[in-house]
């Protein structure tokens, strides 16, 4: 059985907490307790958990203290616990067109710098990984891929910028993020991506869902702008696929 | 011509917020919603709305509002202020109003809503609401993700805002007795989830000390500015998810309690938790309020929680006629001092 904390986040939620760190093993408890929960909720075994929020390494469940006690949660947590199982990646998997091009990248000569390596082999290794997306947090369908090869990690900005484009592409430490809206951002700009993670319209939302799987298809400047032309004029699907290495955002 | 409030001026942020979009914060998309929910609870009771009905959260100042249907009935709850009514965008002086009533208004009619003198939000609403697309099921905004409310920011001058309703349903007006909007003593914290990050003397200060509420706190976050406090185990938690009333402490070691527009996770220790039967009364202190804390266990928050709801539910019954002409109103407003209070904070508790 796994090891885990239950500490109390005020009395409206429970954060459930695996460890402290950052890995694949955590998150994947983190999303398995998650669905365990969610299929009790739906079988009618728990009432009372308003929401949950899985993050790297802890589970949190916002719960109404007058329908279901801490006491009672916790004591359903502890049996959920006891019978799960990490199991394999389940989420989707996804190939996204990213464009790693020098004018949409201005942190990219800066990172091969740092790196000692060529903006050329940075671009490969950052786009030959797949990554597992551990979170949704900072910005609405933000997603946090990791991980970010150990050549390639670099702690924050010492000066974040105050604005960054939406789609920008950037890394820091082992996570890699496309930011969905315009923001502030401390991490390294090393391209930009025309899909949209996050859709405000009704019936949309966010593209990815904590546990799916993420590669990036590098693309010129001018396929980049192809598609970022389709995507305003809202003739571009982008699906996930049933399984990895298939080609991917197919117009 | 459809039914509308336009705007001729904002006010200092003016949005509209309802109880909030739950559900979502898997996906990064924080609650928002009212900062002081019980406000904008009694605020729709006084116009007969549902008690989730959006409306209008002002912030210290108020917007000036023009009425393009032809009667409206509006509240007006949560901070005292000036409500002056004129009869058209020229006229210098009109009729002035107190905060916890229903008015109404005609075509034409020009509400100026002034400057908050005890609390930091007011609560406008109007009969049958505001004729807004929910987005996931809320018509709040939250305007760091320009999501929700009057397109996804705060107002502007030339807004024009459209009505539910075109007309106000016939009956007297009311006003709103004996609501309790005082802040507590304390507010109540239960310790966790990170208190083993900080120092016994700083968990020592935290809960003996007091705090003001500082400037730069907003919708997201209310920064508090006195004892300093002290990590033992740094500043950097691998990043989780963060409860309302989360009081986060960066390196710093000034802490922020997190509100209704708090990001959905976050990488500061936090080392206490505001209970949520105090988060309505958190929500409305202004800048330089004093702050303090007492913990309490997770029964005792129950507890609270569940007078609140009580509280709630008695709202309905401080609902009674308004008898005085406005003009009594008008003359005992102008024997007070309508400035004063605003950003010191000496009479947030009156």
């Amino acid at each position: 059985m796994p090891e885990y904390k239950i500490l109390p986040a005020g009395d409206t939620a429970l954060v459930v907490e695996f460890g402290e760190g950052i890995d694949r093993r955590l998150s994947r408890l983190v999303l398995a307790l998650d669905q365990c929960l969610s299929e009790a909720k739906i079988q009618g075994k728990i009432d009372g958990v308003v929401e949950t929020v899985p993050t790297f390494r802890s589970l949190m469940v916002y719960y109404d203290p007058l329908v279901l006690s801490a006491a009672s949660l916790t004591s359903c947590i502890d049996e959920l616990v006891k019978g799960l199982r990490s199991t394999e990646q389940a989420g989707r998997v996804w190939r996204l067109p990213v464009c790693y091009d020098e004018r949409l990248a201005p942190d990219l000569a800066e990172v091969a710098t740092r790196t000692n390596l060529s903006p050329a082999q940075v671009i490969e290794r950052h786009s030959a990984v797949t990554y597992h997306v551990y979170m949704l947090g900072f910005l609405p369908g933000q997603a946090y891929m990791g991980d970010v090869p150990a050549e390639l990690n670099l702690p924050r900005r010492k000066t974040p910028r105050l604005k960054i484009p939406a789609g920008s592409l950037a890394i820091a430490m082992t996570m890699t993020c496309i930011f969905p809206l315009e923001s502030p951002c401390g991490w390294h700009l090393i391209g930009r991506s025309p899909i949209p993670l996050w859709d405000g319209r009704p019936g949309a939302g966010a593209l990815l869902a904590p546990g799916d799987q993420v590669n990036f298809a590098p693309v010129s400047l001018r396929e980049y702008e192809d598609l970022l032309a389709k995507v305003a004029a809202g003739t571009l699907q982008v699906a996930p696929h049933e399984r990895a290495k298939e080609v991917g955002a197919a117009a | 011509m459809n039914p509308a409030l336009r705007v001729i001026s904002p006010g200092l942020l003016t949005t509209i917020q309802d109880l909030g979009r739950p559900g979502h914060q898997h996906l990064g998309i924080p609650v928002s919603g009212a900062l002081d929910p019980i406000s904008l609870r009694a605020a729709n009771a006084l116009v007969g709305n549902a008690p989730g009905t959006g409306a209008l959260e002002v912030a210290y100042v108020g917007p000036t509002l023009v009425v393009e249907a032809d009667d409206v009935r509006m509240s007006f709850v949560g901070a005292k202020a000036a409500i002056e009514v004129l009869p058209d965008v020229t006229a210098s002086a009109g009729t002035l109003f107190e905060t916890m009533e229903s008015i109404h208004l005609r075509r034409g009619d020009v509400v100026r809503i002034g400057s908050l003198w005890d609390a930091t939000t007011l609560y406008v609403a109007v009969e049958g609401g505001f004729d807004i697309a929910p987005v996931l099921g809320s018509v709040s905004t939250y305007i760091r993700g320009h999501i929700g409310g009057w397109q996804g920011r705060a107002l502007v001058a030339g807004d024009l805002l459209p009505l539910v309703q075109n007309t106000a349903t016939v009956h007297d007006e009311f006003r709103l007795e004996g609501l309790d909007l005082s802040a507590p003593e304390r507010f109540r914290v239960i310790a966790g989830p990170q208190s083993d990050y900080f120092s016994e003397s700083s968990l020592a200060k935290f809960f003996e000390g007091e705090y003001r509420v500082g400037a730069g706190s907003d919708r997201m976050g209310m920064r508090l500015d006195g004892p300093h406090l002290d990590h033992v185990r740094g500043y950097n938690i691998t990043s989780d998810a963060i409860a309302p009333g989360s009081i986060q402490v960066p390196g710093n070691g000034k802490p922020i309690v997190l509100l209704a527009d708090r990001q959905t996770t976050g990488g500061y220790p936090k080392i206490a938790t505001v209970i949520s039967a105090d988060l309505p009364a958190l929500g409305r202190l202004p800048i330089g309020a004093k702050v303090a804390f007492e913990s309490v266990t997770i029964d005792a928050a129950v507890k609270a929680r569940r007078k609140l709801l009580a509280d709630i539910d008695a709202i309905g019954g401080m609902i009674v006629p308004r008898a005085p002409a406005a003009a009594d109103f008008a003359s005992r407003l102008h024997d007070s001092n309508l400035i004063s209070g605003i950003f010191d904070g000496q009479g947030w508790a009156a």
